[in-house]
């Protein structure tokens, strides 16, 4: 509890924690009663089939979708009153998206320095150091001036993450980030990944790469139309699932050569 | 036009004979160095036959047979040599161009001007008010339905009425309701409003195609990293919706750039009505041809660019595909 900008919340930080959230498209109910929560510093993973609710979910939180019930705390604020900035929740809320997702007319400066200069108000020359600092820390530093089109897959989500990253956000959400990958570029993003929960980032993950979960994750939930099924530390759920459910999930991840 | 005919009938042989001929061919050589690119250079190649050396030499001689086809085809008609005389008369050509407003016609040369001054407003109006209509049509929030009942009912109306309507009812209308300012302006002034007014909603249609093309997931990706609505549009929206439209927005303007012809209607001497004038003043319409020179000169170059913007864009597309 010594992270900047995290107000005291009770004896242990939550830098998120969700109650009884639901959400529908139309007829469609993608979030039944998701309950969870996130201590500051620690990383936890989502897993489940698509369209289980994992990517909703992360997008409900960073507030790109409204929620039709329940209640979501960020930082010990809550994020569902009516009249709250999403702005300025977002600006703490870092999200990294499966499809990368840069503006494909910008340089990769200009992609990473957008949103401090033009959001937080932040000196373009300032903006541009801290983004040098950060593309380099992630092995990206002769690409400040390439466009994303010029990129591989791998770099283009390391960008994504810088990206993300240059807001300075408490906390990082991050939806299957190596799903559009090829197999030989994924270990460069999971490593920026290990690195990033190295230095205490907080963070929540929807992934398909189960071995990755069971090394970074403090805990996993395995999620099922819309509803936590079961949430343990990785070695537990990976080794000893209660539920037959995530028993049956995890034997066709095996089956799939994925685990 | 019957008084003059066989005098200047047998004048426009001599004119008009070695004139026409020497102007198509100048056409040829100039379309040389084109034949080649288009047939081998541009596009998917739906109708390439090779490449290299050959295929310049096929389309050059392609298009050398067609042109001359069709110049033999023009000196054959019974009627060329007056055809020739009436509307390709070099005489006449450089008269109205140069307009002598002793004899009460004026220059088609000076009068384009005009055009170009109209199409250069209009254009910026249209640009800058076709983008409020599209805004307003893709708009979500609903304190705006009002207003988007409103654009897409204004759309509707302007891209239903012919121009050349529009024309007439702003260039006669405002002035008949005798306000002050409004009413006392000049024919121009209220054809750059008519332009401005039906071109406006043809583009908004371009523009919200172009606000369409661009993927929502920018739109998140945006708003996520805590930028407002407006910025995102600002920023990351709307410079790859208009990038994605250049090529069909430069189409328009093409377009608009001719279409100032239609203010004349009201009777402002732009180049049509200049050229109409001496038509009716001489009895030879030679003019029209100098006019539609002039307007060809104008919107080839438009075109030309155009079409160098979908190929680098083609390409940019293609190097990116690759990687």
């Amino acid at each position: 509890m010594t992270a900047s900008g995290l107000s005291a919340v009770g004896p242990s930080a939550r830098a998120i924690s969700l109650a009884e959230v639901y959400k529908s498209f139309g007829m469609n109910e993608v979030l039944s009663g998701i309950s969870l929560t996130v201590p500051a510093h620690e990383v936890i993973c989502l897993i489940g089939a698509s369209g289980s609710g994992k990517s909703t979910l992360l997008r409900c939180i960073n507030l790109l979708e409204p929620i039709d019930a329940g209640r979501i705390c960020l930082l010990g604020q809550d994020v569902t009153e009516p009249d709250i900035n999403a702005n300025l929740v977002r600006r703490q809320v870092g999200i990294v998206f499966q499809s990368y997702n840069l503006f494909p007319h910008m340089t990769v400066l200009r992609n990473v320095t957008l949103a401090p200069i033009k959001a937080l108000r932040t000196a373009k020359g300032q903006a541009e150091d801290t983004a040098r600092e950060l593309l380099a820390r992630f092995g990206l530093a002769d690409k400040q001036d390439e466009y994303p089109d010029r990129l591989s897959g791998g770099q283009q989500q390391r960008v994504a993450i810088v990206r993300a990253l240059a807001m300075q956000p408490q906390v990082m959400l991050l939806d299957e980030v190596t799903s559009a990958l090829d197999p030989e570029l994924v270990a460069e993003v999971l490593d920026v990944i290990r690195e990033l929960a190295a230095s205490g980032m907080t963070m929540l993950i929807a992934t398909h790469e189960m071995g990755f979960a069971r090394d970074i994750a403090s805990r996993v939930c395995f999620l099922e139309e819309g509803r936590i099924i079961e949430e343990a530390p990785p070695a537990e759920l990976f080794t000893d699932p209660k539920d037959d459910r995530t028993r049956r999930f995890l034997r066709r991840i095996v089956e799939a050569g994925r685990m | 036009m019957t008084d003059n005919q066989p005098g200047g009938g047998t004048g426009g042989s001599g004119y008009g004979g070695p004139t026409a001929p020497s102007m198509l061919s100048a056409g040829v050589s100039a379309g040389l160095p084109m034949a080649g690119s288009f047939g081998t250079g541009r596009g998917p190649k739906l109708l390439s036959g090779g490449g290299g050396r050959r295929a310049t030499a096929i389309s050059t001689v392609s298009t050398l047979v067609v042109l001359a086809a069709l110049v033999a085809i023009f000196l054959a008609a019974p009627g060329s040599s007056q055809v020739r005389h009436t509307f390709f008369d070099p005489h006449d050509m450089w008269q109205s161009f140069i307009g002598d407003p002793q004899k009460g016609y004026y220059s088609v040369g000076i009068a384009i001007w005009l055009n170009i001054r109209m199409f250069l407003a209009a254009e910026v109006l249209i640009l800058i008010l076709a983008l409020v209509i599209a805004l307003i049509r893709q708009s979500t929030a609903a304190v705006l339905f009002p207003l988007r009942v409103l654009a897409m009912i204004y759309v509707d109306f302007f891209r239903g009425v012919p121009l050349l309507l529009v024309v007439y009812a702003v260039g006669f209308g405002i002035p008949a309701l005798r306000l002050a300012f409004v009413s006392t302006q000049s024919f121009a002034v209220y054809g750059v409003i008519a332009l401005t007014l039906s071109y406006s909603a043809y583009v908004s249609e371009v523009y919200r195609a172009g606000l369409n093309s661009v993927h929502q997931s920018q739109v998140a990706a945006a708003r996520s990293l805590g930028l407002s609505q407006g910025t995102a549009l600002r920023y990351v929206i709307l410079p790859q919706a208009v990038r994605n439209v250049i090529p069909p927005l430069l189409n328009d303007f093409i377009s608009l750039q001719k279409d100032t012809a239609l203010v004349g209607v009201l009777g402002a001497i732009e180049a049509n009505q200049a050229a109409q004038i001496y038509g009716s003043t001489v009895f030879n319409y030679s003019s029209l041809t100098v006019a539609a020179i002039l307007f060809l000169i104008l919107t080839i170059p438009l075109a030309r660019f155009t079409d160098s913007l979908i190929d680098r864009d083609r390409r940019r597309r293609l190097a990116g595909a690759t990687r």
